[in-house]
């Protein structure tokens, strides 16, 4: 086990250079970069501004410098555009606020999902089925950017309730509405896997022979089903645990949490290099970890599964 | 206002006149809270003024700093930090009287120095400022010189005289110049306090400003929030104790936040205002603000499409567009529609007579397809154009509705829609048909437009070179009453269509009852906190 783990990370870290070289240079290809704007910059100006940030050296030597500044002393350069702060300033601003509402609306997601499509399961074809895969089906089709405007009419300025956004070091009434916009559709597909895989599970010989054999019903479920049918969620979870940590664009931008979730787009559109490569690198790395994390539970969870 | 200062900005000669502060107009009680929210489309990209790049930024300059003068409320020249001036007979060096009581948040005097450092970190190559063509602009001696490094940044054409006095040498007469005194990017920082933080001198607790607030808290993509500055000198006279400046990337999240109380002052979403006026008489404001919409045609030699080049196309073109329609059924927000290229509300300028503005529509539908078919171009043989635009759901309704006018031509239009930086990047580099494009003033003088059209602006994108055109631009630098010259180069703009002008921007916002003293009259939008107070109800 040990030397499998060894091995992953071994892997990671060539997926890395990898995943940093292949942005870098989308990035650059696309048209436009960060000085490009609405009243072009006299030449002489872009010329200065070019020197400053190294982008008038060449692409190769930009990319080694870029690469070299992070091993060397993790510092993943300066923001073209927030120019009073650097991209390792900037990730550590943001990210603790995604961090604590992601975590937040794992936890939602993962135990409202699970309970829903357990008891949807159990009670298969009964209206708590249909009303859980009701709930589940409605709250997937429902996107969070068309989710957010509701809840803050709702919440906001039909009931006055909880304050429209804005994040104030983490006060719980200002995750509120991110938490249930965010949780929200990975609840449902949790729900919807649970349920299709329990069913699956409760159908097989294992679960036969442990009711044959007189066992309660609460036990059957806690003890032999539920472990196994986890598996097929736990693979969903790993890939959303990293998306829902990183945060949401749409969560950012409608709530003012000053996550990092805004920085994907910002930053993009803005052709912010730096900062791009940075919240890239760091859902890059999280979803190497948290892959490798998901495998490891894979082999706690099924004792048939064997590095 | 009490003191309705009147000063025109051509004024050469010397003038001490008392600055405005939040002047509370006879009859209003002052509401016991004085805290101010607004909204922030973005985050603020830079604290500081001579990095900052953005409208938005500019707002929270001019609360944290003063320049060498500030503007009133309707747009009019109001001392800063500097009382009085005097201009040379040959008007070509500004000596700056600064006022002796002018202090730093930290305690320091506002010395002329302060204006010399920030004025040559401006202009420094070091500094790499975005808004280094400013000062290139201002027509500093040797600003140009020093931008391109060929020579050092000591020999700019500033110099403190005295502690109090600063001294500025322009290369030629500019009679605009002392109102770009009042732009962000032009205000003093201190020197001991940006050379001791380096790159983080910006910060809340590191910031040294000398405006009425100072920085308390700048949480990117969520609040600015500033509060007075006790060692201002008109410290006495500021009002607002605390604003805060909330990021809000959503527009409609913004207005339900204002609806919910969260906001004192938000702008109103395309489309939205009629309603809104409707419910809120007394909140919902359209102002003139000055920017100027427009559709460019690309007369690059050669990548410019040829039947652009055509004079009668670009005119079909430009006639074929029914503003009313765009205005009225689009924009919705007070937008006036456009037949020129000057913001029409521009301090002295007179708009000059254009003959297609009063035809009617039908006229000039027919009018166009006359032309068009005079060019050569008919049912048999379509005119096929390409208009690029960048991602909004305004450009879009718009280019849609042109289309279908266009068409009603004979004019086969594809719209093209493309995310911002690529859009701005084709039409740089001339790799377009038509382009929509919009200009915004930097200060309030109709040049801030028309030289863009002039042969040597680094922003003519469509490439329309006319020599008269540019003589006139140049000639209206010196002359006492530049006004007729504009309007001969507005006539030349008409005359040969580079571009079709569309609508000029309205500035249309929910602004809560009890505010007062918010600029909406400035046409540059420009507010001072300093000026506000809100009224008890």
């Amino acid at each position: 086990m040990l030397s499998y783990v060894i091995k992953r990370l071994a892997v990671a870290v060539p997926t890395l250079l990898l995943l940093i070289i292949i942005s870098f240079l989308l990035m650059h290809a696309a048209p436009g970069g960060p000085f490009t704007q609405e009243r072009a910059l006299p030449p002489q100006v872009l010329a200065n501004l070019e020197a400053k940030y190294g982008l008038d050296q060449p692409l190769w030597r930009q990319l080694f410098s870029y690469v070299w500044g992070i091993i060397a002393h993790f510092d993943f350069g300066p923001s073209f555009i927030y120019k009073d702060r650097t991209v390792n300033e900037i990730i550590a601003q943001g990210f603790p606020v995604t961090l604590t509402y992601g975590f937040i609306s794992f936890l939602v997601a993962v135990a409202v999902g699970v309970s829903l499509g357990i008891a949807a399961a159990i009670r298969h074809n009964t209206f708590l089925d249909y009303l859980a895969v009701g709930v589940s089906i409605g709250a997937q089709v429902l996107p969070n950017f068309v989710m957010a405007p509701i809840l803050l009419l709702t919440f906001t300025y039909w009931l006055r309730w909880l304050p429209g956004g804005g994040w104030e070091g983490g006060q719980w009434e200002y995750m509120v509405m991110p938490v249930i916009a965010l949780s929200t559709s990975f609840m449902a597909s949790i729900a919807r896997i649970t349920r299709a895989s329990m069913l699956e599970v409760l159908t097989s010989n294992h679960i036969r022979t442990a009711r044959a054999k007189g066992l309660p019903e609460r036990k059957v479920i806690l003890r032999h089903a539920l472990k196994p049918a986890l598996l097929p969620v736990l693979s969903y979870l790993g890939p959303a645990f990293v998306t829902m940590i990183t945060g949401s664009v749409v969560v950012d931008f409608y709530f003012s949490t000053g996550g990092i979730g805004r920085s994907f787009v910002d930053s993009a559109l803005n052709r912010d290099y730096a900062v791009m490569l940075g919240v890239t690198i760091l859902v890059g790395a999280l979803t190497i970890l948290f892959n490798l994390v998901v495998d490891i539970l894979y082999a706690w969870i099924d004792p048939k599964i064997r590095y | 206002m009490m003191n309705k200062l009147l000063l025109s900005t051509i004024l050469s000669a010397s003038l001490a006149l008392p600055a405005v502060a939040a002047e509370v107009a006879a009859g209003d009680t002052l509401a016991e809270n004085q805290e101010y929210t607004y909204w922030l489309l973005d985050a603020i990209k830079s604290m500081d003024p001579q990095i900052n790049t953005d409208v938005e930024g500019s707002g929270i300059m001019r609360s944290l700093f003063e320049g060498l003068y500030n503007e009133d409320q309707v747009g009019n020249l109001v001392p800063g930090v500097a009382t009085s001036y005097e201009l040379s007979d040959d008007k070509t060096t500004y000596t700056f009287h600064l006022r002796d009581n002018a202090k730093w948040s930290n305690g320091d005097p506002v010395t002329a120095n302060d204006f010399v450092y920030a004025w040559k970190r401006l202009a420094d190559p070091a500094t790499a400022s975005e808004y280094a063509w400013y000062i290139e602009l201002m027509q500093i001696v040797n600003a140009s010189e020093i931008i391109a490094g060929e020579k050092p940044v000591d020999e700019l054409g500033v110099k403190a005289v005295d502690d109090h006095t600063f001294e500025v040498k322009i290369t030629a007469p500019l009679p605009y110049f002392p109102s770009m005194t009042t732009h962000a990017s032009v205000f003093p920082v201190n020197k001991a306090v940006v050379e001791a933080g380096g790159d983080k001198w910006t910060e809340p607790g590191n910031l040294v400003g000398n405006g009425a607030y100072v920085l308390k808290e700048h949480i990117l993509g969520e609040k600015v929030v500033m509060e007075r500055n006790p060692m201002y000198w008109d410290d006495a006279k500021t009002i607002i104790t605390k604003a805060t400046a909330l990021t809000i990337n959503d527009n409609n999240a913004a207005l339900t936040r204002y609806l919910a109380g969260e906001l004192d002052r938000v702008d109103i979403p395309a489309g939205q205002y009629p309603s809104l006026k409707e419910q809120y008489p007394d909140q919902a404001v359209s102002v003139p603000q000055s920017c100027s919409y427009i559709y460019m045609f690309n007369l690059d030699e050669a990548k410019g499409p040829a039947a652009l080049k055509d004079v009668r196309v670009r005119k079909a073109l430009s006639y074929a567009i029914d503003r009313d329609t765009i205005v009225d059924k689009i924009l919705q927000g007070g937008q006036a529609p456009s037949y020129n290229w000057t913001h029409a509300a521009t301090a002295g300028f007179e708009m000059p007579e254009i003959d297609y503005a009063s035809w009617p529509q039908e006229e000039k539908f027919a009018k166009a397809k006359e032309l068009l078919a005079e060019a050569g171009y008919g049912p048999d043989n379509p005119l096929k154009l390409t208009l690029n635009y960048n991602t909004s759901e305004n450009h879009k309704k718009i280019a849609i509705a042109i289309q279908q006018f266009w068409k009603s031509v004979g004019v086969e239009m594809t719209p093209n829609n493309m995310e911002w930086k690529v859009h701005t990047d084709k039409m740089q580099n001339q790799d377009f048909e038509v382009a929509r494009y919009a200009w915004c003033g930097d200060y309030n003088e109709a040049s801030t437009y028309l030289d863009l059209f002039t042969s040597y602006s680094g922003h003519n994108n469509g490439k329309f070179f006319n020599d008269r055109y540019d003589e006139l631009m140049k000639e209206s630098k010196t002359a006492a009453d530049p006004a007729p010259l504009y309007k001969e180069a507005e006539q030349i703009l008409a005359e040969n269509m580079p571009f079709a002008p569309i609508y000029q921007y309205t500035k249309v916002e929910m602004i809560k009852p009890d505010m007062r003293g918010m600029s909406v009259n400035n046409l540059m939008q420009n507010w001072y906190l300093k000026d506000m107070y809100r009224v008890a109800n």
